[in-house]
């Protein structure tokens, strides 16, 4: 209990101060991850509309994937980056491993299927002769996809949101690909791992709570812009 | 042919030709030549799956075709000008609203806002409609929260609203209430006179075809098997299966046993009936009544008719509907009547009564079976 309750009070006095290194942990963790999520949204969402959106043979086995993709485990997904990234590795030469570039590229690797899954979702879910009385009113094909993306915004800001959890929170890839270096890529996940395992508690639930602050207070601004539109 | 004749009174605003549809190699809709006439109202009238739907989708470009063209004012879409701006001059209402998750005036906006039309001028329009389908009251409510009725309203203003030249429209009453319906049916009429608009109507209710239409085309299993004006559809329908789809309760096979002056008569289970017109002897036909040209009268009654046919027959079954009796009669050969609820309490009609039945030969609509 008293671990918990120094915890509480430490995590309070870093914040109230404003410790730099703290700080500059939160700083890259939300830079990382919303990068990772920015790049999944335009990736995830523009995929996923034109999957459902088109007709193929084979459409049910890329559906299928996409959705595996949703639960791709973090540390599986750190490997393959890793391995590419590696000095003899297809990408190597980009000198990216142990950079936060390399840890918003694997983020980005598991948040996209994520998105794109919920996209996917999204779109079907919408009467299928939606798009044919969009086409009828006399729309363009690039305005019935932007009626279509505002119809389905609801879920789509839960795919915003599922992204954005799923990266913040995700240590596995982060710490194989970022190699949690200390002022340079080390974010509030790697930090709690090795805090916990120094058995230094106390920052590590600090950290952990920040986490969790940051988390709540994301999703609940999406949630506010989400049922905000809600008409009467 | 009458139909031709019809349909050329106007300049056709729609032609199409040699229309094939195909799914999974199956013939869908196959119709070889269509057209319709500036401000003309034609409703389709067909059982389910008779490509009703298809033929719409079809003809506004929404869906993929084997083969055949459609011109619009005589010009070729899809090489003289653009499908897209083809579309731009078409509306479609859906059984279904399909309304955007918005508020009804951003609903009815919606075509316009596509046009990038000015904000102002869309306002103007928007409450124009909304007044002309009586929904202004709803110009703020979500479109989530109206009932059905009000849904389709507002489905129609928003096609309206883009002032279409031709409006495409899909069973859009099909899943309301007849209430709801007759009264939507009577905005839509009024509508569409007022603004002059052409307009295909889908229906399988041939009660709201009649109501709105300058002629109907009887569609089956992808094709059309006969257009005209209401009363020539209703009235001579080309074959046994547009009759039973235009109301004909009753319908005999026979056989032409000798001519009369004016007229033939045809021999059914035995029985002599008399009907007009020309059939050489020997041949087969389908005699066609409608159940409102049959006359009950007391099987004691010698009140004399100019009818021809009069008959004697059992009552096997009654139906009482909403104004009137149908009446199922066993003349020898089956025969249906519709009659008044006052004449049936009147005649005291009941199942298992023996009454006449007589029906005038020119009331009589004669199908010739093709040779086979």
């Amino acid at each position: 209990m008293d671990l918990i309750l120094e915890g509480i009070k430490k995590a309070f006095w870093l914040l109230v101060t404003f410790d730099p290194e703290v700080m500059g942990i939160t700083w890259l963790s939300l830079k990382v991850s919303g990068s990772a999520t920015l790049i999944s949204l335009l990736i995830g969402i523009s995929v996923g509309i034109a999957v459902a959106l088109s007709r193929f043979p084979g459409k049910r086995i890329v559906v299928s994937l996409i959705n595996t993709g949703m639960g791709l485990p973090p540390v599986v997904v750190g490997l393959f980056v890793s391995i590419s990234l590696w000095r003899n590795g297809p990408l190597g030469f980009l000198g990216l491993l142990f950079t936060p570039s390399a840890m918003i590229l694997a983020q980005a690797v598991i948040a996209t299927p994520i998105v794109m899954g919920i996209t996917l979702a999204a779109i079907q879910q919408l009467p299928p002769k939606l798009r044919l009385q969009i086409l009828a009113l006399g729309a363009t094909r690039y305005q019935m996809v932007w009626i279509l993306i505002r119809e389905a915004k609801l879920p789509l800001l839960a795919a915003v949101m599922a992204g954005f959890g799923g990266v913040i929170s995700e240590v596995g890839a982060s710490i194989m690909v970022g190699g949690n270096i200390r002022g340079y890529s080390r974010v509030l996940t790697t930090a709690t791992v090795m805090e916990t395992s120094r058995g230094n508690f106390d920052v590590a639930i600090a950290l952990g709570i920040i986490l969790l602050l940051l988390a709540y207070f994301i999703n609940l601004i999406l949630t506010h812009i989400q049922q905000r539109e809600r008409p009467r | 042919m009458n139909r031709e004749q019809n349909i050329m009174r106007s300049f056709p605003i729609l032609e199409a030709r040699d229309l094939q549809v195909k799914r999974g190699g199956v013939p869908f809709l196959d119709v070889p030549s269509f057209q319709i006439g500036s401000g003309e109202i034609l409703s389709l009238i067909g059982p389910n799956g008779a490509g009703k739907t298809t033929l719409l989708l079809t003809l506004s470009h929404l869906t993929k075709r084997v083969s055949g063209e459609i011109l619009f004012h005589g010009k070729k879409v899809g090489s003289d000008f653009s499908i897209f701006e083809y579309r731009r001059h078409l509306a479609m209402v859906f059984q279904e609203p399909l309304l955007f998750d918005t508020t009804v005036f951003n609903n009815v906006a919606s075509g316009l806002k596509i046009r990038n039309m000015e904000k102002g001028e869309i306002r103007r329009t928007v409450l124009d409609h909304l007044d002309r389908f009586g929904i202004t009251q709803l110009i703020d409510r979500s479109a989530r929260t109206l009932s059905g009725g009000e849904a389709q309203r507002t489905s129609l203003a928003r096609a309206f609203a883009i002032k279409p030249e031709i409006l495409l429209l899909d069973e859009p009453f099909a899943a309301l209430d007849p209430p709801t319906r007759e009264s939507l049916v009577e905005d839509l009429d009024r509508a569409l006179r007022e603004s002059g608009t052409t307009a295909l109507f889908a229906t399988h209710d041939r009660m709201e075809a009649l109501r709105l239409s300058d002629h109907i085309a009887v569609m089956n299993q992808g094709r059309i098997i006969q257009i005209g004006p209401p009363e020539e559809v209703m009235n001579r329908p080309v074959d046994e299966f547009v009759a039973g789809f235009v109301g004909v309760e009753t319908i005999l096979s026979g056989k032409v046993i000798r001519k009369e002056e004016g007229g033939f008569i045809v021999s059914v289970s035995g029985k002599e009936i008399e009907t007009v017109g020309e059939v050489p002897t020997g041949e087969t036909v389908a005699l066609c009544i409608r159940p409102e040209n049959v006359t009950l009268s007391a099987s004691s009654s010698k009140e004399t008719t100019s009818a021809r046919n009069v008959f004697q027959g059992r009552i096997a079954k009654i139906l009482f509907l909403e104004f009137y009796g149908k009446v199922y009669l066993d003349c020898g050969f089956p025969l249906v009547a519709y009659i008044t609820r006052h004449s049936l309490e009147n005649l005291g009609l009941e199942e298992g009564k023996e009454v006449k039945a007589s029906f005038k030969a020119t009331a009589i609509h004669v199908v010739r079976r093709k040779a086979k």
